[in-house]
């Protein structure tokens, strides 16, 4: 349990045996009056948000979280397996993984996060890297960042590219936006 | 913000401290200098004191300074750090700057006359205007201020009369989330008459005793000050600590020993007086539109 003067930007809470983060926090104490904490809370799981106040007299639960060093590795329809250090196997939905399920290759480690021992979210390294597998050809000469066209990168996951990036070119993608973001160019 | 930026706040805020001395000091109040360290703060519902070994850092020097009445100062004030162990925010922090000023033998409504005369002298010098502009912000201090009664403030912007069905909870939640958002913020307004519940150490009013002799002061969304007419009959007072060590003990907080001094002092004899605290910091923060507490001190580690 929490009490309200534990709450703070970034500290994780359960309501309604769900677990939310602090994204936004303020306290407030009118003249006399007692201590309000107003906190906008995001939906660790839906990513939603709302504003929630607490008094000082208020306890708040704590959620049994616990994050695991896990490697990929296979896919049987929507579940993906993972193992532990223990070689112990993990199926996790691919709603969990969103499109972050392009991203995973054989073994690579990730960090799975567990809510009442049930896997709610997988950090995968921020950037991989992945090989063009189709997209229109570029202006020559071109090297504007500004302007996108689309692309298609092994494993099915299509995104924007600037007109510079041709196909079998090798770019890095940000995991946790699924952006562009460089060309790697390879001697 | 970069550190020009504190260092310009840090100017404001001495030439702050350097005007409100002036301003007593020209109107023949007493400079005094009560203890920080304390045996026995006063005992309020929703205010803790830091321990400092056996005693307590003051939340307040309220209670000493009415001692100095009772011993026949008749115009006093202070400035100094006050402490509230478990207060930070934008607005508060644990350790900050308060200044008093009581009169004897005054009612509160001269007190608020001090301080409009204060707060246009504070701007004069600092700011050599009595608008403040900051952040596409304007107050106008040296116009007329809004005055409104508690009670209808709430009933304007809560929809309840707190008058007739008193709930605290819902008064502290209501004056955040309804009431203070809703305050003119283009002037200073100043809410009087707050329900007998809330009075503090406020005494009630005599010819309405549904209501305490207290009010408090806003600007630009700031809570700056709050005034009280001084409850001076001691066993009025005791009733009062004890109610509030009460409910403090229900809640599993701090009870702090009773401060038999000043109610020893009560039962000599105070005179009838008003007096006020006001947030120095929150002062310097209107003055420079610091959006935080911490940008208008030296340090907030």
């Amino acid at each position: 349990m929490y009490s309200a003067s534990d709450l703070r930007k970034g500290l994780k809470i359960e309501i309604d045996g769900v677990p939310y983060e602090i994204t936004e926090f303020s306290f407030m104490k009118p003249g006399k009056g007692q201590a309000i904490y107003t906190c906008r809370v995001k939906n660790m799981l839906t990513g939603g948000t709302y504003v929630k106040q607490y008094r000082s007299v208020d306890q708040i639960d704590e959620p049994k979280l616990e994050e695991k060093d896990m490697n990929f590795s296979y896919a049987e329809g929507d579940l993906y397996v993972f193992t532990d250090e223990n070689y112990e196997e993990y199926r996790i939905n691919v709603e969990v993984l969103g499109i972050r399920k392009f991203f995973l290759t054989d073994g690579i480690k990730v960090q799975v996060l567990f809510h009442n021992d049930k896997a709610i979210d997988v950090t995968l390294p921020f950037f991989i890297e992945k090989r063009i597998e189709w997209t229109e050809p570029g202006a020559r000469g071109n090297t504007a960042t500004n302007v996108q066209k689309p692309a298609k990168v092994e494993g099915g996951y299509e995104l924007t590219v600037p007109l510079f990036v041709n196909q079998g070119d090798l770019i890095k993608i940000d995991t946790r936006t699924g952006d562009y973001v460089d060309r790697v160019l390879r001697k | 913000m970069d550190a020009r930026e504190r260092r310009t706040n840090l100017e404001v805020r001495s030439r702050v401290l350097q005007s409100i001395r002036r301003f007593f000091i020209e109107r023949n109040f007493v400079e005094v200098e009560t203890p920080v360290r304390i045996p026995a703060p006063a005992i309020e519902t929703h205010i803790d004191a830091e321990p400092a070994g056996d005693w307590f850092l003051r939340t307040s020097p309220e209670l000493h300074m009415k001692r100095l009445l009772a011993d026949g100062l008749p115009r006093i004030f202070q400035m100094g750090p006050c402490f509230r162990r478990g207060e930070r925010g934008d607005r508060h922090h644990p350790e900050y700057t308060m200044l008093e000023w009581y009169r004897a033998n005054a009612d509160y409504r001269e007190i608020l006359s001090d301080t409009r005369l204060l707060m246009n002298a504070v701007c004069d010098e600092v700011l050599g205007t009595r608008t403040i502009e900051s952040g596409g912000r304007r107050i106008d201090v040296g116009g007329a201020w809004e005055c409104l009664t508690v009670r209808d403030a709430f009933l304007l912007n809560a929809g309840w009369d707190v008058l007739k069905d008193f709930d605290a909870d819902r008064f502290d939640l209501d004056l955040v989330n309804k009431v203070e958002p809703a305050l003119p913020r283009d002037r200073p307004t100043v809410l009087m008459d707050y329900p007998a519940p809330q009075a503090a150490l406020a005494r009630v009013k005599a010819s309405d005793p549904r209501v305490a002799e207290r009010w408090e002061l806003y600007a630009g969304g700031l809570e700056l000050a709050n005034a009280f007419g001084e409850l001076t009959d001691p066993a009025e007072q005791r009733r009062r600590f004890l109610e509030a060590a009460e409910l403090r003990r229900r809640a599993g907080r701090a009870v702090y020993p009773m401060d038999e001094k000043f109610l020893a002092a009560l039962a000599r004899g105070l005179p009838p007086c008003a007096g006020i605290a006001l947030g120095v910091d929150r002062l310097v923060m209107l003055l420079t539109g610091a959006a935080s507490i911490e940008q208008v001190m030296a340090f907030a580690e």
